[in-house]
């Protein structure tokens, strides 16, 4: 384009150019392999410094005096300390777990029912509803949890994993509610209006039909709602008050502080390792869902 | 087959009346969303009103409270603790803040262009967002122990320090040991979402930029940089928001010290509600929390809304 609005015809310019454009291409391609050789060398060093503290827990967590018993190499001491700790790891694991799931599914049914609602139907006070959930992004998690004590302690409710799991599910409201109603308001009309056709009632239809369309949505909205109840460790702590209940992280804080005993660094080890592998093969093999989370939120940025 | 027939003979009468319709509609929309409304209402309208009430009141742990405002917040005003936490917090927020953004804009930018091995790469980076951040404190604090992690070692032998190493023995070092830590944690967070950004200013904007003969700077200045102030501004609302919601961070590294140098304002409340059992006082900290927090979210939303207009 630029080269005929500049050529003045009959002025033989073609040859310098071509030797040029030849020229620059070579300086180009040297460059561009100086460039590749830059980003992999700035690459691999960051790599370094954000795998390495993973990777030097891992292997700290079988290496070393207390993980050995004295002989080298490596040992599953500290693992079998950490299984004897306090309440026994198995109960940590079981707690974590059962808020985990308590909140991932309660999640994911107020979320599709509430998404459906807002996407599909017109009600009293829907935008109220819409606003009330967008408002829990706006207010700090501290300022309803020491009220929540409260209340639980009110209603007899105060150190139970079932209370925390309620509260984990109103915090992921903001994200599940507005990823589902979207994932809802994309789809087709015709989708539901023939299986209503065929005599499906909404429920029906939502079960059948339109839960396989959302899927990926609710794969992220699931995710999203793991990753913060496996690793939550604000309202545990608050709510928590029985050793035995405690989740992984309280657990484990605890095991740093030295509150049932010395402070041992290798079963922490241990323990971090344990708590942090179901989310790193949930993130390795599910990335692309929890990277949709962002681009849904840059979508109303 | 029969459900089939009573469906079919329920929607027959239905929907003789546009009325009846949009009342039937109205109907099945509350049944779904009634889920939704019982978890906002019990759970966040009733202890927000709550909050409000406690903070007007002597609220002790056991004890039936009694009214004694403004008490509480004449308190906290008065409150050593509370206050230096306040400037402490917004240290805090201001550094982590500038280094998020910084960080995040270059690793996104390293990282934009598919070429073999990017996506190892992004992974890689992104990886330390699926611990969880007590996880990441106590992994920290474990590698800060000079006895036992390697990180005192490795940097007496680049040469950085002399002798021991200082983490979190001193306030200085116990506040930049832990924007460390929270950098670690963070910045692949922030990454993917300047990268959602990045993808997506259309590839022509780019192409025309080098017709133009515009340099890496020139084109990183007048044309990533406009494009991306949503994103830009999304990661500063998320960074802001919880950075002076810290919690996690100090209580669990440094545990507030030394010498309670690195309390944040939510540990001054944890510790005003669960050490000296004063809810009341904790309630009034929430709401300060609560007030200051909606005004700066509503005074970036407006920075956004004004960038969008124009």
């Amino acid at each position: 384009m630029t080269t005929t609005t500049t050529t003045v015809p009959g002025r033989p310019e073609a040859p310098p150019r071509l030797h040029d454009r030849i020229r620059r291409a070579g300086r180009r391609r040297l460059s561009r392999s100086v460039a590749d050789a830059g980003f992999y060398t700035t690459a691999a060093a960051l790599t370094v410094l954000f795998l390495g503290p993973l990777l030097w827990s891992a292997w700290a967590s079988v290496s070393g005096p207390r993980a050995t018993g004295g002989a080298g190499g490596i040992g599953t001491n500290n693992y079998e300390r950490l299984i004897d700790y306090g309440a026994g790891l198995e109960r940590y694991v079981w707690n974590t777990s059962v808020v985990t799931g308590l909140t991932v599914i309660g999640t994911l049914v107020v979320s599709v029912l509430g998404g459906y609602a807002l996407a599909r139907f017109s009600f009293p006070g829907k935008n109220l509803l819409f606003i009330g959930a967008l408002a829990i992004l706006m207010v700090p998690h501290p300022t309803i949890l020491v009220p929540l004590y409260t209340m639980l302690n009110f209603v007899g409710m105060q150190n139970s994993l079932v209370s925390v799991a309620l509260v984990l599910v109103m915090f992921q409201l903001p994200f599940g509610l507005f990823m589902m109603r979207n994932a809802f308001a994309g789809l087709p009309k015709e989708l539901e209006e023939a299986a209503l056709l065929d005599g499906c009632s909404n429920l029906g239809a939502l079960r059948r039909i339109l839960l396989r369309a959302v899927t990926p949505a609710m794969v992220t909205v699931g995710m999203f709602a793991f990753l913060a109840a496996w690793n939550e460790f604000l309202t545990p702590l608050i709510f928590l008050t029985d050793g035995r209940n405690f989740t992984l992280p309280v657990a484990l804080v605890s095991l740093r502080s030295g509150e049932l005993g010395t402070i041992d660094l290798g079963a922490l080890q241990a323990g971090i390792v344990v708590t942090a592998i179901p989310c790193l093969l949930m993130f390795v093999l599910l990335q692309r869902h929890y990277v949709r989370g962002f681009t849904a939120g840059s979508v109303r940025g | 087959m029969a459900s089939s027939t009573v469906a079919a003979a329920r929607v027959g009468p239905a929907s003789r009346g546009p009325a009846r319709r949009a009342r039937r509609e109205a109907r099945s929309g509350l049944l779904f969303a009634l889920p939704a409304i019982l978890f906002v209402v019990i759970l966040f309208v009733v202890p927000l009103v709550l909050a409000a009430w406690m903070s007007l009141n002597d609220w002790p742990l056991i004890g039936s409270p009694a009214f004694n405002a403004p008490d509480n917040y004449v308190a906290i005003s008065e409150n050593r603790l509370f206050v230096s936490s306040i400037w402490f917090t917004v240290r805090y927020t201001v550094v982590v803040t500038v280094i998020y953004l910084v960080l995040a804009l270059a690793l996104a930018l390293l990282v934009q262009n598919s070429r073999p091995g990017v996506g190892f790469f992004r992974t890689a980076f992104l990886l330390p967002a699926a611990v969880g951040l007590a996880s990441s404190a106590l992994l920290f604090y474990a590698l800060y122990n000079n006895e036992y992690g390697p990180l005192g070692d490795l940097l007496r032998a680049v040469g950085l320090v002399e002798g021991n190493a200082d983490f979190l023995s001193t306030p200085e070092a116990a506040f930049r040991s832990t924007v460390a830590m929270v950098t670690w944690r963070f910045a692949g967070f922030f990454m993917i979402i300047m990268l959602t950004g990045l993808q997506a200013i259309p590839v022509e904007v780019y192409e025309a930029a080098r017709m133009d003969g515009a340099s890496w700077w020139q084109t990183l200045r007048r044309i990533t940089l406009p494009l991306l102030k949503p994103t830009i501004l999304l990661v500063l609302v998320l960074s802001v928001t919880g950075s002076l919601l810290a919690f996690e961070p100090f209580y669990i590294l440094t545990q507030g010290g030394p010498s309670n140098s690195t309390v944040t304002m939510v540990i001054a409340m944890f510790r005003e509600a669960f050490t000296l059992f004063n809810l009341g006082s904790a309630a009034a900290i929430a709401m300060v929390l609560l007030v200051a927090l909606v005004a700066i979210n509503v005074a970036q939303l407006y920075l956004l809304r004004d960038k969008d207009t124009k």
